[in-house]
């Protein structure tokens, strides 16, 4: 089966019934989406399917089809972050940062429909994506702060 | 009896040798450094078990369980400090288990004194219970104890780095060392010849280096004492940080494992026919008290063990929540296992007047970190490598090493990244199962990932635990309290696994945060009841302190209101001669919270504090009634770490450690039925999500005697400043977590 991950097409031999989550971390040892609950609960595993922040763990492979799979590995690297990884960086947003991938893929998501979102906005956007360190300040800054420098570019 | 144990006996010999009057026992032992276990690659030099110069910069070894709160950083800034390097030129590495890393202030969190008073016998205590560090040489992350720990050892090895470089630039100038000075990672000459490190480094290993290099004057500090960048930051927001389940190896398999739903309960059958025939399953191994599944990939790991059928024998403990608390209950009917604090004459003061009695309750919790359990394992040629993200990397190898059958120098650990700690990695139950399903499949290395549910339902839990309180107050402040205090022991249930028994004597950790509060209250006891549940229980971020505040300081607060006394000020008037550094905490949070001045209607506040871990902590919070119910609406926060190496850094714990106590205690509860745990994910086990933060104000405050801890200082005050506040909101006293059993949050 043939799926696009980072605009890469790659070849994978899992049955159709795998969750999108598994072919990512253990067939394409694509390790930055996490596992977090496995049932849609925690946002660790978020990506973006054809730029829509989606739980991987909740989506079949045998679903996945043409789409576009955007992965944390797909947004930056350690030598070229994006806007958003620079701003996590700028306001040492991670602790553990176990669900900073997911965090960062929803957060993504949110500022591509919405280039300035309020405060409930970005409650709403993010209420599925749970951090046991309490992040939350530092994400919801950073978020605006990505949202003003992303106006401007 | 394991090597920990018969260590451990002889050590306790060194604490009775302090206690009657000096650390004579085992001085020679002590003074014996342990062997760095540290051996230079090709383009390195290694200078100490902590510095490593390489052609690029400083690799400072970290050995400590990075879990979040920026341990690699702080401690890495200890040596880079002394050694004069620009932050860009530092790297941190956890390094490998060994003694040389052994943690010797943890030992001491357990002594049963007051940390906020300083007495010679406390004092002689901890310096023999460092003693004790050093025999038992066990590696571990807790008790806030890190930096506490690594603040004078890693600048001394971060000085004596800087000395011998100076010493070998000197001789290559040949002009005199005290003419040198450095920057930047070089010695500089006065003329200003500029000489790195790294140029200097093969010359100035073979020097002896000082054994008691002089440190900077913190005045002088360039590092120490701002906000720095942490080490770890870029790799964790790409995605590329390498926590434990990261692990990936040539030709490894994905497992996941089922252990008794009945904790520590036995297996007694299992049939894997369905599981085996599935494909893309390696193998169906039986690990005694558990069975786990390698597979070709995690999920079919996860799917083959839902079709096992496995019969379990029956659980050690009463099958129900009820039935448990009425056990917890009966300790209260023995005598005490400690009275740790007895001023005055409590009883006679209680039959003096009309007493206010109360009980109190608190749940079972979990740990729930982000990354579930899990371990990496390859046992080849009658070696194991163990990769797990873990807080005691010398008791995974030793635990490991012992269910294999190996000795303990044939196991390499490598301690990854951890997502989440709070104590449940302190325990080495994953590492172990995943070394024995590799003994199982030997050449083939294999990733162990626990589903969630197993996560949630095994876990090493937070004890529930009853307080029952009597106190009376007057205009003068409260006259009398009285504390007794039934729980089962996180300190025996570790020992007894760690060290094979459980040590006797008075359990501090039962009683911390209810009898070492610094309040001059003239009749004032507070005594521990252990029960023997077998629920299997652990450290829980604060441990003690996460129950015992609770009882505590909402208590408190039931005085003040009895007595129309006003919770700061009587708090204040308490600390007044005992802590005026606690009173400068709570002076502190009611001036940033302005508290008194007039709130709108429907808007409440509440007030607690802890002194915990040596560091004083204040907390208040404002909450309002709306329509979808309790708001969380701000939350400010004092804290006093005596030195506050990295403000940025203790910021993001004081509130990290707020939010986890204000998530357990508006819903967090592990419940039992049939001998199970009932919850199972985050759907029934949840904690606060992005909307329902409060807005955090924080304050450091460093006038404390010593550096102190600040990964659990701020979890204790959160749960009773929230019930002090719905208390004042409400009218309704709540006794009971978690608070959604009685009210409704928004």
């Amino acid at each position: 089966m043939r799926i696009t991950v980072n605009g890469t097409p790659r070849e994978v031999s899992a049955r159709p019934d795998t969750p999108l989550l598994w072919v990512l971390r253990d067939e394409l040892g694509m390790t930055g989406t996490k596992f977090g609950c496995g049932a849609g609960l925690c946002g660790a595993c978020t990506v973006q399917v054809n730029g829509v922040a989606q739980r991987s763990c909740q989506m079949a492979l045998g679903d996945v089809g043409s789409a576009q799979i955007t992965t944390i590995e797909g947004i930056g690297t350690p030598e070229k972050l994006s806007v958003l990884q620079t701003v996590w960086v700028e306001h040492q947003v991670a602790q553990c940062g176990y669900c900073q991938s997911g965090q960062i893929m929803q957060a993504a998501a949110l500022l591509a429909t919405t280039p300035r979102p309020t405060d409930t906005e970005i409650d709403d956007a993010m209420s599925g994506n749970l951090c046991r360190c309490g992040t939350y300040p530092r994400i919801r800054a950073a978020i605006h702060d990505a949202a003003q420098r992303l106006q401007k570019v | 009896m394991s090597r920990l144990g018969t260590i451990t006996r002889r050590s306790f010999l060194v604490v009775s040798a302090a206690v009657a009057g000096g650390v004579a026992f085992g001085y020679y032992k002590y003074q014996q450094d342990p062997a760095n276990p540290l051996t230079a690659a090709a383009g390195e030099t290694v200078f100490n078990p902590w510095v490593i110069v390489r052609a690029d910069g400083v690799t400072v070894i970290t050995p400590r369980a990075e879990m979040g709160q920026g341990i690699h950083t702080t401690l890495a800034a200890l040596v880079a400090e002394e050694m004069d390097l620009n932050w860009d030129q530092v790297r941190a590495e956890h390094g490998p288990a060994s003694s040389a890393y052994a943690n010797l202030a943890v030992a001491g969190a357990g002594l049963p004194f007051a940390d906020y008073r300083d007495s010679r016998m406390k004092t002689l205590a901890h310096e023999a219970m460092d003693v004790m560090g050093k025999f038992i040489g066990a590696e571990a992350t807790g008790g806030s104890t890190s930096t506490v720990d690594a603040f004078t050892r890693m600048r001394k090895a971060g000085a004596a780095a800087r000395a011998v470089l100076v010493q070998a630039a000197a001789a290559r100038l040949k002009t005199d060392a005290s003419k040198l000075h450095t920057e930047g990672g070089a010695v500089i000459a006065p003329e200003g010849t500029r000489i790195p490190y790294a140029d200097l480094a093969t010359d100035a290993a073979k020097l002896t280096p000082p054994a008691d290099p002089v440190l900077k004057d913190p005045k002088a500090w360039k590092l120490l004492g701002t906000s720095l960048p942490r080490l770890d930051m870029v790799a964790k927001v790409t995605g590329t940080a390498g926590f434990g389940i990261d692990t990936r190896l040539p030709g490894m398999l994905f497992a996941s494992v089922r252990a008794t739903p009945r904790l520590g309960g036995t297996m007694q059958s299992f049939d894997a026919t369905e599981a085996k025939a599935m494909p893309g399953v390696k193998a169906v191994v039986d690990l005694g008290d558990a069975v786990a599944v390698a597979a070709t990939n995690t999920w079919i790991a996860f799917k083959a063990l839902e079709t096992l059928k496995i019969t379990w024998g029956p659980a050690p403990y009463p099958e129900t929540t009820d039935a448990i608390f009425a056990e917890i209950a009966k300790a209260f009917d023995g005598a005490p296992n400690s009275t740790l604090r007895d001023d005055g004459d409590v009883y006679k003061a209680v039959a003096a007047t009309k007493p206010i009695r109360a009980e109190y309750r608190v749940p079972y919790l979990a740990h729930a970190t982000m990354e579930p359990m899990n371990a990496t394992a390859l046992f080849a040629d009658g070696t194991l490598t163990i990769w797990a993200p873990n807080q005691a990397p010398t008791v995974v190898r030793d635990k490991c090493a012992e269910a294999v059958g190996i000795a303990a120098d044939k196991v390499t650990v490598h301690t990854t990244f951890l997502g989440g700690g709070f104590g449940r990695r302190a325990e080495f139950d994953y590492a172990v199962q995943a070394a024995k399903l590799a003994k199982a499949l030997p050449g083939t290395p294999v990733l162990l990932t626990w589903t969630r549910e197993e996560d949630m339902r095994h876990d090493f839990y937070r004890p529930g635990a009853i307080a029952r309180m009597e106190g009376a107050a007057d205009a003068s402040g409260p006259t009398a309290f009285k504390a007794a205090i039934a729980v089962p022991s996180v300190y025996a249930n570790q020992a007894k696994r760690i060290l094979g028994m459980a040590p006797p004597g008075p359990d501090k950790i039962a009683v911390e945060g209810a009898f070492d509060q610094p309040y001059a209250i003239p009749n004032y006891r507070v005594s521990g009841h252990i029960s023997p549940v077998a629920v299997p229980v652990g450290s829980w971020r604060s441990v003690g302190n996460s129950h015992n505040a609770f009882f505590h300081e909402c208590f408190l607060d039931e005085l003040a209101h009895a007595a129309g006394l006003d919770p700061v000020q009587m708090r204040l008037k308490l600390m007044a001669t005992e802590s005026p550094v606690s009173a400068k905490v709570v002076a502190a949070v009611a001036e940033m919270s302005g508290w008194g001045s007039p709130l709108p209607a429907g808007h409440a506040r509440g007030l607690a504090f802890t002194y915990s871990f040596g560091t004083p902590t204040a907390e208040v919070i404002e909450i309002s009634q709306s329509a979808a119910g309790i708001k969380l609406e701000k939350m400010w926060i004092a804290q006093d770490m005596g030195q506050a190496l990295d403000p940025r850094n203790i910021e993001a714990q004081m509130i990290s450690g707020a939010i986890y106590g204000l998530s357990a205690a508006m819903m967090g509860e592990i419940t039992f039925s049939k001998g199970e745990v009932e919850q199972a994910n985050f759907n029934d086990y949840d904690a606060l999500r992005m909307q329902q933060m409060p807005v955090f104000e924080t304050r450091i405050l460093q006038n404390g005697a010593h550096l102190s801890g600040v990964g659990e200082p701020a979890t204790p005050p959160a749960a009773p400043a929230l019930a002090n506040a719905i208390f004042a909101l409400t009218g309704k006293r709540l006794r009971e977590l978690p608070l959604n059993n009685a009210v409704t949050f928004a």
